[in-house]
């Protein structure tokens, strides 16, 4: 006779259709509540799953430009004057085994303007540079608008803009004799170039060609910068002889850079604002526990007939509490799935602007619905133990 | 085991709540219910009848005296095996139906088997008897908001039979219904019990007490008279 009084045993199915009588038959309400929880998942994914694009996106960027770049640039002397590249520097860097391509820029004292009539103090910041046949190639970057320089054009009075010069001197098509005030004469522009990620020097630059610079301009065709292409994997190796073999006599005098390696440094610093927007995230998942927990309480409160008739049908007091911490628990978990929804979506939709490829770390998504179950199962506790210690009688009572 | 065991044994019942004063509200109490009667509590408001009911419910145990079901002295048992003895051996109908409203007649009577330990299939099969047995048998979809009062009733004592417990309690089962539809209620529940059920009514309207084979009459915590007609 005993042994039937076994406590009686629900089903997962039986359980989950009990747990989610609540969020049934109270959408709207089961919605807005779930809803602080869903917003913080929303930003932690998004936050993650931004920066992981954005990362990708610059490494991809990276990749894309080679990290086979190297500028050697004049540095400065012991005596803190500025050094002079050799005038054979690129001729010599070129004789290095793995080097592929060089390219090259110098300096000029010129300055450029829209017309004679800016005044001269006006420069925009804009530098005029003298450089090599096969820049653009080199560093990366292609032609926005026309063309660029060739072996003609580089000995007259001929010029192409890079992208920020181009911009700072309101210019942003190339039609037949459009000219610029440079050096004091006018030069014909030819082209303008796109965006020089690995060499943004150029970005802001107004570009002649070497002979065209001598003649016109005065120009004593010192290279100011090298760029260096190396076959790739053997880039270190390149770097640690460019010095001395750009200024056999004063290595030290030179600078060797590799840009991307400031990119990549860029890309890994990129997860430093995060922890910002991660908090502001852990704060709305806060402020959706509160949410969760106050409206399960005033569950516990309106369903008191529930309970009652339920611990008249058998239920156990264990029984109890675990149909009201489940619901908790699906509440919350149908809040951190929207959540992942809504983070995964902007992600996508912000990096597919960017042409970005959408990255949405598993830490990130499996996390956030860790974090749901867990805010779900604290903030579902404490409704759970009440409506468990309703005693039945109390529970039947009607108001 | 002999058939002869009661269904429901109350000695010497005393029940008091609080302690400063204590409030008795059963004071001895003593009577038993074998299978297959109808019997009333009938007794004025605080006369002791809903403790009595929750204690016969095991809702609630005895402060002294003993309270049997089928013969389980509920003071040997865990409240997980009271649980269980609700489960399975006892049928509750209340006053005010307390339905689910969400739900189908079909499921809301299966629920009356949800925790004892009946597979689902099941439970929906003999639901769907039970709900014929009340005369409801052909709206099995229907949701508690589309019926009558007395058809909510009539859904409320299916789920209390669905099992068959060994015993029904009813604590004023017409309470809320007019008095053409709480004599239809009351035909149900002779019928059911002419069918075999044991059903207990507690109510305090004497023409409802009246229709019932044995009265018990409470008063003010005690039992003033048992008759059987």
């Amino acid at each position: 006779m005993q042994t039937d009084l076994q406590p009686p045993r629900l089903s997962l199915v039986d359980l989950g259709r009990v747990a989610s009588v609540g969020l049934r038959t109270r959408r709207v309400r089961a919605a807005l509540s779930a809803l602080g929880i869903a917003i913080g998942v929303a930003a932690i994914v998004a936050v993650l799953g931004l920066s992981a694009s954005s990362q990708a996106g610059l490494l991809a960027e990276i990749d894309k430009l080679g990290t086979n770049l190297l500028t050697v640039t004049n540095g400065q002397s012991p005596l803190g004057q500025p050094a002079e590249l050799p005038l054979a520097a690129p001729r010599m860097i070129r004789r290095v085994g793995p080097v592929t391509q060089v390219q090259y820029t110098g300096s000029t004292s010129a300055n450029a303007y829209r017309s004679p009539l800016i005044p001269s103090i006006d420069t925009n910041g804009l530098s005029v540079q003298a450089a090599s046949l096969g820049l653009p190639h080199a560093v990366g970057t292609r032609l926005a608008h026309g063309s660029y320089l060739n072996a003609a054009t580089a000995r007259q009075s001929v010029a192409v803009l890079g992208a920020q010069a181009a911009g700072l001197l309101g210019i942003d098509r190339i039609y037949p004799g459009e000219r610029i005030w440079l050096g004091g004469m006018w030069f014909y522009l030819v082209g303008i170039l796109k965006p020089a990620v690995l060499a943004p020097e150029i970005d802001d630059s107004v570009l002649v060609g070497f002979p065209a610079a001598k003649h016109y301009l005065g120009f004593d065709r010192h290279a100011t910068t090298v760029y260096v292409r190396s076959v790739t994997g053997q880039t270190a190796a390149v770097q640690s002889v460019l010095g001395a073999t750009a200024d056999p006599e004063a290595p030290g005098d030179v600078d060797v850079s590799q840009p991307s390696a400031a990119l990549t440094a860029r890309a890994d610093a990129q997860g430093a604002l995060n922890s910002l927007f991660l908090g502001l995230g852990a704060i709305s998942l806060l402020v959706g526990a509160v949410g969760v927990a106050n409206i399960m309480l005033i569950g516990v409160l309106e369903r008191r007939n529930e309970i009652g008739l339920r611990r008249s049908l058998g239920a156990t007091k264990g029984q109890i509490r675990t149909q009201f911490l489940t619901e908790a628990i699906l509440l919350a978990l149908l809040g951190g799935a929207a959540g992942i929804a809504a983070g995964a979506i902007s992600t996508v939709v912000y990096a597919s602007t960017k042409h970005w490829t959408a990255i949405i770390p598993v830490t990130a998504w499996a996390g956030g619905l860790a974090a749901a179950i867990l805010i779900g199962a604290i903030a579902g506790l404490l409704p759970a133990i009440r409506a468990a210690r309703l005693s039945p009688t109390e529970a039947l009572r009607t108001v | 085991m002999t058939a002869e065991v009661p269904v429901l044994e109350l000695e010497r019942v005393t029940k008091t709540y609080g302690s400063d004063p204590p409030i008795p509200a059963l004071q001895g109490v003593s009577f038993s219910i074998t299978a297959g009667e109808l019997v009333a509590v009938l007794g004025p408001s605080g006369s002791g009848k809903s403790t009595l009911l929750h204690l016969m419910g095991t809702l609630e145990r005895p402060t002294s005296g003993r309270v049997a079901i089928t013969g389980l002295d509920v003071a040997e048992l865990e409240d997980q095996q009271l649980a269980a003895v609700r489960a399975t051996r006892i049928g509750f109908v209340f006053q005010q139906f307390f339905l689910a409203e969400h739900s189908s007649l079909l499921d809301n009577v299966a629920d009356g088997l949800l925790y004892a330990n009946v597979p689902a299939t099941e439970r929906r099969e003999q639901a769907a008897d039970a709900l014929t047995s009340v005369g409801l048998g052909a709206r099995m979809k229907a949701r508690p908001t589309q019926l009558s009062g007395g058809q909510r009733q009539r859904v409320a004592i299916a789920r209390a039979l669905v099992g068959a417990p060994a015993i029904v309690l009813a604590d004023e089962p017409t309470g809320n219904l007019d008095s053409t539809t709480g004599e239809q209620i009351m035909a149900l529940i002779d019928e059911l019990n002419a069918e075999g059920a044991t059903i207990v009514l507690i109510t305090h309207e004497h023409a409802v007490a009246a229709r019932c084979p044995r009265r018990i009459q409470l008063l003010d915590g005690r039992v003033t008279s048992d008759t059987i007609a």
